[in-house]
């Protein structure tokens, strides 16, 4: 008597639990971990989860244990090749002796140190945890007006176009059972029945025939009663009418786009496009986590603009001069064309080495103050300098051309629009945090 | 090759489902049953993933447990460790029950679910039904209904109190596991009869050895002792047999004595305590049980295969898997950490039956009662019964493995600069060998031996815990301390820790702890 029973199709994740309260255990370590992991990391690969490694002091389980030496203790050994009684063998350093050593820490608490893997969600869940878009709770609460239909269960009124077929029927075949309502079937029967009565009439003896009329008869009331009994009983009755029922659910905006704006144009070298891209790439992830669909918008600019594709925005080349207001005219037109602001919440971010055009500044600062800004959730501006030359323009007389123009956009009150300085990718993830920091979020609401 | 039966083979090739899986069985359990006689709990065999395998893991196990994040930490451990590849799975997880459940795992090929369903579900199902500490310790039959109440009743009290607050109890209570076990059965009730009969006979041995002269002799200087000291070991004798003192179970003791813990935080103590109770048998017979499932799959197998049931494919994929298993590597190799119970167990279970079956000059010299009684498996039954790791290596290592091994002693004095060699595996030295090998199994020997041996109930209620050393082998001190912290936090109050040499029975060190809510107020 046995039984082989398949339990492969349990739930899963019996561990989570446990998983769950070793993450809160551990939290602080966790939390200390990820950010020295995020300094080190590329940000392409930040999506993933991380193996990470914290001390496991906290993690400790104390026992009441023998010390690991000292004291007087045999102990048996397998694999003697040469010994013999008597012989002395010098004291191995650390360990003790090498026998009994996992009695000495019973399931490796003697470890200094701990490793796992993260799980992506539990990782960027700590890598943003301090973090929260600016003005989203003011967007959040502005934006009702979009409203989505929902099923909202069952009705006795409504439009004959939502009426449930399914529900009213079921109803009017328990009110019919109920009330005893003659099938159609049956009075057919009955016609039948004294059709074939009536048929038969002739061909009977005299005798016979006043019995049959009698049957004749109760047949014809019955049939009568019966068809009475259909008529005043209806089919459908509006009692039994059932509606679906619909219902207007506000339905929170929860659609992002994105815009990156760059300067392409030959001061751009490789090495700062590819720190501007991964601005980019932690910005558009971390819309991810917080709106259901974002899209991007890639612009790019010489002193003429264009919105183009990732590919071409990252890897091709291009030359000319820098205009930048040709990439900010650009955007108010895609902006107009395609994203209105009751339906998108729009972000935008601009990378840039600071130059331009030195007439073009009046009107980039326009444009945004104008037309941009208003319609923005968030402006970010980052001005990526050599580190060669980030030393000599740490100074406030070698601010660029843009990041003066831009400056004073950023000082205003409630200003949408921060700039920042970055000029290697260690920067990335602390400029980005400052610009999306909690507390600066609160303090511009 | 030639000589084998042509039968018709259970299963070819990798690939199982469960009507071969169930052939497979039946063609098992008649070897287990009508050949080898095996007495088994009714076997459930349970299919999992390896996720599912890596959960039960973490659990220490158990099919249900409670939470806790000491399993979590455990979980992402063997996680890392099996996606990195540094560790496989265990083949197979069984759970001391009735009706025995065995996991085995669908990634197995069919060769190896046999394999894992002799070695699990025959050959430790035996073990954990017919060894005296199985049926002395555990209670196969409701052990998962009591699992299941540990799980609602710690999920309900994390619900009403937080999880921090259970979570405080539950470290405590694991940091004290170990020393929340009875080692000894609780006497018999006392029984109204016994005890008269007992009283009666008291009286007639002292009317019997009455002697008048007794009563001539000058009465002893009884006030050698002051009266202060007098009142004193008064007082200390009514609080021994106050609280049942002196105590080694600590969990027992804090359970029901510790002043302020709250009823739920009792029963937490209380679930702790059984399941270490429960686990308690498995600690002290590792070999036996290893070596029994062992020696029971190796045996299966190889009928099996006599029987022409499974094909040489098969078998040599069993003796793949199965000398991976047994491996003892020695003691200077890279991979050594202690002896393999496995290889140890299968060992020693292999000689009894060569003893049994072809015994030499010296194994009747040593093992007279078994040496050639030609019933190799009624003997091994007899011995899984009986005995437990300790006595087990004590009675049963034979001169052959010792030797077969290379087992040497080696004596270890703190005093001495050197490590020296105490014996090896010739004519003098089997004995204390094979004495040293059962010592490093006996888990008195092992685990530290602490009681509770006093209360200051008129004081500031410290608690006091001895330490007894054998040998001058000490506590690890950090560990010792942040256990000690944990005992406090269940008492309440401050709890001494007295380190006392076995010898002289002297007082060598104290650590004090002192809750931290005290010193202020």
């Amino acid at each position: 008597m046995f039984h082989i029973i398949d339990r492969r199709k349990n739930p899963k994740g019996k561990s989570l639990g446990n998983r769950q309260r070793f993450m809160r255990r551990a939290k602080a370590q966790i939390k200390k971990a990820v950010e020295e992991s995020i300094k080190t990391r590329g940000i392409t690969d930040i999506d993933n989860g991380d193996q990470i490694t914290i001390p496991g002091k906290t993690l400790r389980e104390p026992g009441f244990h023998h010390a690991g030496r000292g004291g007087d203790r045999n102990y048996v050994l397998p694999g003697n090749k040469k010994f013999v009684p008597g012989d002395r063998i010098a004291r191995p350093n650390g360990g003790d002796g090498g026998a009994g050593g996992s009695q000495a820490s019973p399931d490796g608490d003697g470890e200094d140190q701990f490793q796992f893997v993260l799980t992506r969600d539990e990782f960027l869940d700590i890598f943003f945890e301090d973090l929260e878009l600016p003005d989203l709770l003011k967007k959040s609460l502005k934006q009702t007006a979009a409203f989505r239909t929902a099923r909202a269960g069952y009705s006795v009124e409504g439009s004959p176009a939502n009426l449930n077929l399914v529900r009213t029927m079921r109803n009017s075949l328990a009110r019919r059972i109920g009330l005893r309502r003659p099938k159609n079937s049956e009075i057919r029967e009955l016609e039948e029945k004294i059709a074939r009565l009536k048929e038969a009439e002739n061909s009977l003896p005299e005798a016979k025939r006043q019995e049959n009329n009698k049957a004749l008869q109760a047949l014809q009331a019955e049939l009568d009663e019966a068809k009475r009994r259909s008529r005043a009983i209806a089919f459908i009755d509006p009692i039994d009418t059932r509606y679906n029922q619909f219902r207007q659910i506000p339905d929170p905006n929860t659609q992002a786009v994105m815009f990156c704006l760059m300067d392409v144009s030959g001061s751009m070298s490789e090495q700062m496009k590819e720190l501007a891209k991964r601005f980019f790439m932690l910005l558009h992830m971390f819309l991810h986590r917080r709106y259901e669909h974002v899209e991007v918008v890639f612009i790019r600019h010489t002193s003429r603009a264009s919105e183009v594709d990732e590919e071409t925005f990252f890897y091709s080349r291009e030359t000319g001069g820098t205009i930048v207001s040709t990439a900010l005219e650009e955007m108010k037109r895609v902006l107009k064309d395609r994203y209105p602001t009751d339906q998108w919440n729009i972000y935008a971010a601009q990378a840039s080495d600071g130059d331009n055009y030195s007439n073009d500044g009046a009107k980039c600062t326009a444009l945004l103050a104008e037309d941009l800004l208003p319609k923005c959730q968030y402006y970010a501006y980052i001005e990526i300098t050599d580190e060669r030359e980030a030393e000599i323009f740490s100074t406030a007389e070698g601010e660029t051309a843009l990041w003066k123009a831009y400056a004073p956009l950023a000082q205003a009150r409630n200003s949408r629009f921060a700039l920042k300085r970055v000029t290697k990718a260690a920067d990335i993830f602390p400029v980005f945090r400052e610009l999306f920091a909690k507390n600066k979020s609160e303090a511009r609401i | 090759m030639s000589k084998r039966p042509e039968h018709k083979l259970l299963f070819d090739g990798a690939d199982w489902d469960f009507n071969t899986l169930k052939a497979t069985y039946d063609a098992i359990e008649d070897i287990a049953i009508n050949e080898m006689h095996l007495d088994v709990y009714t076997n459930q065999i349970e299919v999992i993933t390896s996720e599912q395998m890596l959960d039960a893991y973490s659990s220490i196990g158990m099919p249900l447990m409670y939470h806790h994040w000491s399993f979590g930490k455990r979980f992402v451990r063997d996680d890392v460790m099996y996606r990195k590849g540094y560790q496989g799975l265990a083949y197979e997880i069984v759970i001391n029950s009735n009706p025995c459940i065995s996991y085995v795992m669908e990634e197995n090929t069919i060769g190896m679910q046999a394999l894992v369903m002799a070695h699990a579900a025959f050959g430790h199902n035996h073990f954990f039904k017919n060894n005296y500490l199985f049926k002395q310790w555990t209670d196969a039959d409701g052990i998962l209904d009591y699992l299941q109440f540990a799980k609602r009743y710690i999920a309900k009290c994390e619900d009403r109190f937080g999880f921090d607050a259970v979570e405080r109890i539950l470290d405590a209570a694991h940091a004290l596991m170990d020393h929340g076990v009875n080692r000894y059965s609780h006497p018999e009730k006392p029984n109204l009869a016994v005890e008269l009969e007992r009283e009666r006979e008291r009286a007639k041995y002292e009317d019997e050895t009455y002697n008048d002269l007794w009563r001539t002799l000058p009465q002893a200087e009884e006030d050698s002792e002051t009266q202060d000291e007098q009142i004193r070991r008064q007082r200390m004798e009514q609080r021994r047999a106050q609280f049942g003192l002196p105590e080694e179970n600590l969990l027992y003791f804090l359970e029901k004595n510790a002043p302020g813990l709250q009823s739920w935080e009792r029963e937490i103590l209380r679930i702790v305590r059984n399941i270490g109770q429960y686990f308690y048998p498995q600690k002290q017979t590792k070999v036996m049980n290893e070596g029994c499932a062992c020696y029971v799959h190796y045996h299966i197998m190889n009928r099996l295969y006599d029987k022409g049931l499974i094909s040489e494919g098969a078998i040599m994929e069993f003796i793949d898997s199965h000398s991976k298993v047994v491996f003892q590597p020695e003691f200077d190799d890279q991979r050594y950490s202690g002896f393999n119970p496995y290889a140890l167990g299968f060992a020693m279970m292999q000689d009894i039956h060569r003893i049994c079956v072809a015994p030499t000059e010296e194994d009747r010299k040593w093992f007279p009662d078994i040496a050639g009684n030609n019933a190799p498996i009624p003997t091994l039954c007899d011995a899984w019964a009986h005995y437990r790791d300790e006595s087990f290596i004590l009675q049963f290592l034979s001169p052959k493995l010792m030797r077969d091994m290379k087992m040497f002693m080696i004596n270890d004095h703190a005093s001495a600069p050197h490590l020296e060699v105490g014996a090896i595996h010739d004519d003098n030295g089997y004995r204390n060998v094979r004495r040293a090998l059962a010592r490093m199994h006996d888990l008195s020997v092992r685990e530290p031996d602490l009681q509770v041996v006093d209360v200051d109930l008129r004081g500031n209620r410290q608690l006091y815990i001895a330490h007894t050393q054998h040998d001058g082998i000490r506590l690890d001190k950090s560990e010792a301390e942040l256990t000690l912290g944990y005992i406090g936090q269940l008492w309440g109050y401050g709890v001494t820790l007295q380190a006392i040499d076995n010898d002289s029975g002297e007082i060598l060190h104290e650590t004090h702890y002192t809750p931290s809510d005290l010193t202020s107020s």
